[in-house]
Formats: structure tokens, sequence, C-alpha cells
């Protein structure tokens, strides 16, 4: 369990984040969603110490991680597994190395032992015959799942995405939602996804904390948000024509 | 102010550059790496800069010597003494921050701004170490071997000036670069180098590493680092030169 306690977080004398609470449960995918600007990634960003948050504290299954040093966050964010926008890869290592860079810096693994695991990995991200490819000879969808692969070749106890549909086609944006839930049922990791894709929030938003102008605005599951009496959140949920059809027609 | 801040920031990534590395046989790998990036892939530049400079040097040398009282092995000296002591370490390690410069800003820039240095970080990978100190300490052996080249190709490239000109003669050249040599000279020289190796290394470094924004910032940081790594080699060569010479 991952648990932000009153975070706030201002960029100059703009404030992003304003006590900022959330838990974020093991075994589930848990979802931070709202409108660009409002302050998602930013709580990622201060959730694994990207960012330091100008007040507030950071716990991963009771060790307070916003107290650290650089060198006592090695242990917990060796624990991480991170899936970022872009995919983040290294741009002069091929899949097959970006996949076994993490463990060949903490392993003391022979390389067919590592290639075995970015084999596994890859393949369980449904990406094989890529292993010598570049990212740059990568689609959109392919890049997202090497990162997938990298971010589990650890075994990583927490799993962060940001933004992972951004700038995918809906089957494969659907396809990597279907992977983020398996993979974080198959390891039991906390897993926290920064989105504003609502065909994601239906799929897996276990849990599901709606952030607006830097505030917890509102917090429930893909059950009850399309339920909501939320203004802020209606307006955010029901903007496209498909979701405005799913909208609850009220009685009486 | 702001030239405080840049300062004090610098040095606080260069404290993290030269933390302990986290696993020596990768770091090791590294510096290879850039020292095949950012020496071996000078090596063609370096040598064609090196040749014409020495040929210019040696021929304005000759024309500005048009005097019995002055004998003509003085060219070969003159030539020799110049690109020793001035055109290889300072003139080269420009060109050098200029190729090199840009390269490892804008390699580290545009790390930052696709999120690849804090993937670095939140694999708990010292992001400053991994990237920065294999090039610096690449440059700074890489280097010295590049102005080596670079003396030995400028002289020749003098030499085969007065070849192909009839400036003056051959012998008398030769004769002339093997005079009133001082070995100190070459300590100096090679002091400069690693000192500017390291500016040109560390500057670039710092102005790709704390990139923010896209590709227009990248370029931004490029040119940046270019520009504040050739200002500190000039102001360091001030500073060696009295330091060493006077």
């Amino acid at each position: 369990m991952i648990e932000g306690k009153n975070i706030s977080k201002s960029f100059g004398d703009r404030p992003v984040l304003e006590n900022v609470s959330v838990i974020l449960v093991k075994g589930q995918t848990n979802l931070i969603i709202g409108q660009s600007g409002m302050g998602k990634t930013v709580l990622l960003k201060c959730l694994v110490g990207l960012l330091v948050a100008d007040q507030g504290q950071v716990f991963y299954d009771g060790r307070e991680f916003s107290k650290m040093s650089f060198n006592e966050m090695k242990e917990i964010r060796q624990e991480i597994g991170m899936l970022f926008q872009g995919g983040a890869l290294f741009d002069s290592l091929t899949v097959e190395e970006n996949v076994m860079f993490p463990l060949s810096m903490f392993t003391e693994q022979t390389l067919p032992e590592k290639l075995e695991r970015a084999n596994f990995c890859l393949s369980r991200v449904n990406l094989e015959n890529a292993n010598k490819l570049y990212p740059s000879e990568l689609s959109g969808g392919m890049k997202k799942r090497v990162a997938i692969a990298r971010a589990i070749s650890m075994n990583p106890r927490y799993l962060f995405c940001d933004e992972p549909n951004s700038g995918l086609d809906p089957p494969t944006a659907h396809l990597i939602d279907e992977l983020i839930r398996e993979i974080t049922l198959e390891y039991n990791m906390t897993t926290v996804v920064v989105t504003h894709d609502m065909n994601s929030v239906l799929e897996i938003g276990e849990k599901v904390y709606f952030i607006y102008k830097g505030k917890i605005w509102w917090e429930g599951d893909k059950n009850n948000i399309l339920q909501t009496d939320n203004p802020e959140l209606q307006e955010f949920v029901f903007t496209s024509e498909l979701t405005k059809k799913l909208r609850p027609v009220k009685r009486g | 102010m702001k030239y405080l801040f840049h300062f004090g920031r610098y040095l606080s990534m260069l404290r993290q550059a030269f933390q302990r590395p986290q696993k020596q046989s990768i770091y090791f790998r590294q510096i290879l790496v850039e020292m095949e990036k950012l020496g071996l892939a000078s090596v063609g530049i370096v040598a064609i800069i090196s040749v014409f400079m020495g040929a210019v040097l040696a021929i304005q040398m000759a024309f500005n010597i048009d005097t019995p009282l002055i004998p003509s092995y003085t060219i070969g000296f003159v030539t020799r003494q110049s690109v020793e002591l001035e055109f290889s370490p300072t003139i080269i390690s420009l060109i050098l921050a200029g190729k090199v410069g840009s390269r490892i800003a804008s390699e580290l820039g545009t790390m930052r701004v696709t999120e690849q240095i804090d993937a670095l970080e939140i694999m708990g990978i010292n992001p400053a170490a991994f990237l920065i100190l294999p090039k610096i300490v690449a440059s700074m052996i890489i280097n010295p071997f590049l102005i080596a080249m670079s003396m030995l190709l400028a002289v020749g490239g003098g030499w085969i000036a007065g070849i192909f000109t009839g400036l003056f003669p051959s012998s008398e050249y030769i004769y002339g670069i093997q005079s009133f040599f001082h070995l100190y000279d070459i300590f100096y020289a090679f002091v400069k180098t690693v000192v500017f190796a390291f500016l040109i290394a560390s500057v670039s470094a710092y102005n790709g590493y704390y990139t923010k924004g896209g590709a227009l910032e990248v370029g931004e940081a490029s040119t940046n680092g270019v520009v504040y790594s050739s200002i500190s080699i000039i102001f360091m060569n001030l500073v060696l030169t009295q330091i060493l010479l006077a």
C-alpha cells in the first residue's frame, strides 16, 4: 500500500497540489484522473520522489519515503517499476538491452539468465521478435509494451503508469490496460495509473481519485463514477458522445 | 545572482557525479563507449584542422620573417612553439567544445526531456554519476591523445607547406622544430588539455542535464553548452598560463 498524506506542491507562487491525501491499495489498479493541468502528474512525481513536495508525507508499506535521502530511497526504488508517458526507453540500447538494463545494474545474473528474464518479460507483454530493434524503430504501442516489460523485469512491488494510453489507437490502448490489470493481479502489485482516458477508468478503475484544481475532488471506483452528482466530475466524465450515452437517466 | 545559482548547481551536479559508482564494471564499459563516441569520432576533424593550421602558420611565418637577419629555421621553431603552447591545446579544445560539447549537451538534454533521466532515477540509479562521470573521465583520458596527434600533424602540416610552396627549405624547418625544445612546454600543454577536457565535458553536461521543455530548449542547451565551455576554456587558459608559465 502507498499512502500520501497532505501533499502540497507549488511552482513559484502557483499552487498545484493542496493538501492531497491518497491511499493506494495493494493488488488493485488505483487511478488518478482529471483534466490536463490539474496536478495528476505532479502528484505522481511527488509519490515517486521525482519532485519534492513542499509539505506532506509519502509512505510505502509504512516506510516513510519522503524523509529519505537519495541513497536510502534506492532500496524502495528498486521495488518500483514506472511506465512513462513516452516510454522513456534508452535510445542507445536495443529492446532486449532496455529490458535487461535494471538486471545488469542491480543483479549479479549472467548474460543467459538476463536474456531469459528479458525474453520472459517481453513475451509477457506479447512482444516477441523485437529484441534487436532500437526504440526509434518501434511504434508507440510497442514502446509502451517494452517499457512495461522493463518495469516488471525486477518483479516490482509498486507500478506507476503516467498516461499509459496517450497517443495510442483504441485496440492498443485496450491491450495496454488489460496488461496493466493482469500484471497487477499476477504480481499482487500496488499499481497507480495517471490518466484522463475514460475507457481506462471504466476498464481498470478499481479505485479512482478525481483531482480538480490541485485537490481530491471525488473518490470512488469504476462502478459508481457514472452515478456521480459531482458537477466537475460529471463534466469530465460525460464529455464525449459515447460517455453521454452511458449517463444514467434520473427517474422521478 | 543568476550566475551564482548556476555555479552552485554546477558544483552540486559535480558532487553527485563523483559519487561512488553503482557497479564498477558497467561504469568502466561506459567510459570506453564514451571514449569512442567523444574521442575517436573526433580524430578526423582534429587531423584535418591540425594539418591546415600548421601549414598556414608556417606560411604566414615565412612571409613575415622576410629578412636575412633572422635564420629560416626560426619558421620551424616558431611553428612548433605556437602549435605546442597554444594552437593545439587551446584551439583544438575550442573546436572540441563545439563538436563534443554540443553532442554531450544535446544527448543529455534529449534524455531529460524524454524522461530517460527520470527513468534512471526511478530505478535507483544516480543519473549524474551514470551519465556524466564517464563522459568527464573519457574526455580527460582521450583528449591528451587527440592533442598529441594534433601537435604532430600541425608540425607536419607546416613541413608539407614548405615543400609545396618552396618558401623555406625542408632541412631548415626540420632543424627549427628540433631547436630549443623544453619538455616543460609539453607538460604545460597537457595540463591545459586535461583541464579543458574536464571543462568541455562538465559544462556541456550541466547545460544538457538541467534542460526543461522540448526540442527548442534542447537546441538552446546545446548552444549554451558550447558557448559556456568555450568561455571557461578561454578564461582557464589565462589562469593556467599565468600559473604555469609566469
